[in-house]
């Protein structure tokens, strides 16, 4: 549906999107995540037509934005970082007047209130949108982007500014467009295109540093496995204890507790599973279990970890260069 | 272009904009009809009324053009009409013609009022009185390219504003700079860009295809450089 192929933006000599390639494909929602200044809202902004690209293409359903920017931007609906609203006209005025600025050929009240019904704004449809609150004119601003049902929606940033119970009504709404449409969207917040996406694209420098499903991104990007247990025993014999158990490849003390326990992290390789070892190795000493969990590679530490090894890469490049 | 169009026709009577821009309209220009032709004393040539009137546009030309664009840029909401599948024709004409409606409208409805106590009081020349609406018209049409112009250029309105009384002032007087210039070329020159010296063919009676091609032109010129000014934003935007 959307094909994108060494686009490049830039301003002077620095580049905002540096060589991006990715495809998605009809019915996916897929997640741009990055840091601020990543380049995430220029491609957006490229793919939309709002931007021109300094090289490379960027193609909706076959058409290049360039070639054909009217029949492409018929195609997508889009919330840009800021909503774009007129703060003097009634919601109801607005969409109105984004009805007929994308021409839609819908029956036009019906629509309206339908899109109204799903982003929940009926209350507001008569208010001025200075008038709103934030999490209000971010909805009236989805709903500006659904109008006319447009086949992509490019969501930048949805959530931004919102408070907790907004942020999931919103990523429940994303989910539902999602079943019927393609959808983009950036973020900087890791748990939400977890929840959100099908599929992550982490970006950074304006660069894709990673491309995976969302299910397979924690393994894919980092084998080890992560436990934190909390046991009761000498601090320094649990530790070499817990070192010598095969397939351990890394443990260490997190924190120790008053009572006398202290809490371990472990680090094991992906497929072995070491609880079972780590149990009786400790039943055979009496030092007692007081808690268990998996803390897993996190997001956090996979975005970090990407956007780190990127940055080294980067620098090596540099450094090999000077010499 | 016709959904900006009607979203900048229902901006102006949204805000105070509109009533203000027709308010000191009717004012100004009434009693400036009223001094130059009924009062007693006035010779009830209105020829006189309509080139005072053209510097009434100092005002209030700004007032209607100044936040047109710059505005949508503050607003970001340029973001929304320039991605929609609208070209950026479509959005400077819609632009202009809202500006060209207001002012055109208020014009045009004040220019048929001021005609009936000539039609009652004296024998107007008909084709003379339709000539100089014809041409301030034309003139005003030009100041509102011109102010579109400025106003995409920056994303302050008062700098768009401020800016316009200044391309406007200019424009107006640089047939009376012509008389201390002591260079025959600059003066062809100047005199051939002024917009009171065009305008006279109409206040004589003369119907100049000249300077109808003259505003017309003045007029695409600067709405083709405010679409380069959107168009170039693309490029360069950061």
């Amino acid at each position: 549906m959307i094909k994108v192929e060494h686009l490049i933006k830039q301003y002077g000599d620095r580049y905002a999107v540096n060589d991006i390639s990715f495809e998605v494909k009809k019915g996916e929602i897929v997640g741009f995540l990055g840091p601020n200044g990543a380049g995430k809202s220029t491609t957006m902004n490229i793919l939309t037509g709002y931007l021109s690209s300094t090289s490379g293409r960027a193609m909706v359903d076959g058409m290049d934005i360039l070639e054909h920017p009217l029949a492409v931007k018929r195609k997508i609906g889009f919330l840009p970082e800021t909503p774009p609203l007129y703060l003097e006209m009634t919601v109801k005025e607005y969409l109105n007047f984004i009805y007929d600025l994308k021409k839609c050929s819908l029956n036009r009240k019906a629509h309206i209130e339908e899109v109204c019904r799903v982003v929940k704004i009926e209350d507001a449809m008569n208010r001025m949108i200075k008038n709103l609150s934030k999490g209000y004119r971010q909805r009236v601003g989805i709903a500006g982007a659904i109008i006319g049902n447009p086949e992509v929606i490019i969501f930048d940033e949805p959530t931004n500014g919102l408070d907790p119970k907004q942020i999931i009504d919103i990523r429940n709404l994303i989910r539902e467009l999602g079943k019927e449409r393609t959808i983009i969207l950036s973020t900087h917040i890791l748990s939400e295109v977890k929840a959100v996406c099908d599929r992550i694209l982490i970006i950074n420098e304006g660069k894709i540093v990673a491309d995976e499903l969302t299910e397979n991104i924690e393994g894919a990007l980092r084998g080890n496995r992560r436990i934190a247990i909390r046991i009761e025993g000498p601090s320094a014999a649990v530790l070499a204890g817990l070192k010598k158990i095969p397939g351990i490849i890394y443990a260490e003390i997190s924190v120790e507790h008053e009572d006398g326990s202290a809490t371990y992290i472990v680090e094991s390789k992906n497929e072995i599973d070491v609880r079972k070892p780590i149990f009786y190795m400790l039943a055979q000493r009496s030092w007692p279990i007081l808690s268990l969990e998996f803390t897993g590679a996190n997001l956090e530490d996979i975005f970090i970890s990407v956007v780190d090894e990127a940055a080294e890469t980067a620098d090596t490049k540099n450094t090999k260069r000077r010499i | 272009m016709i959904a900006i169009f009607k979203r900048e026709m229902r901006s102006y009577f949204t805000s105070p904009v509109g009533y203000m821009f027709c308010a000191i309209f009717f004012a100004v220009s009434g009693f400036l009809f009223m001094l130059q032709t009924v009062q007693a004393g006035a010779n009830a040539n209105y020829t006189g009324y309509f080139s005072i009137i053209l510097f009434l546009f100092i005002i209030i030309i700004p007032l209607l053009t100044m936040k047109l664009v710059s505005e949508e840029t503050k607003m970001k909401t340029d973001q929304l009409i320039m991605t929609a599948p609208i070209t950026l024709a479509d959005i400077v004409f819609g632009k202009y013609f809202a500006a060209l409606a207001m002012f055109g409208g208020c014009f045009l409805l004040s220019s048929i009022i001021y005609y009936i106590p000539l039609v009652m009081y004296g024998h107007p020349n008909f084709a003379l009185y339709a000539g100089c609406v014809i041409g301030i018209f034309l003139v005003g049409s030009a100041f509102i390219s011109i102010g579109i112009f400025i106003s995409s250029l920056t994303e302050n309105q008062f700098i768009s504003a401020f800016g316009t009384i200044g391309a406007i002032i200019f424009l107006l007087f640089i047939s009376s700079l012509n008389t201390y210039i002591n260079n025959e070329a600059i003066r062809q020159f100047l005199a051939g860009i002024s917009i009171t010296s065009r305008y006279s063919y109409f206040s004589y009676g003369i119907f100049s295809y000249d300077s109808l091609i003259y505003f017309i032109s003045l007029s695409a010129v600067f709405l083709f450089l405010t679409i380069r000014v959107f168009e170039k934003r693309r490029w360069s935007k950061s």
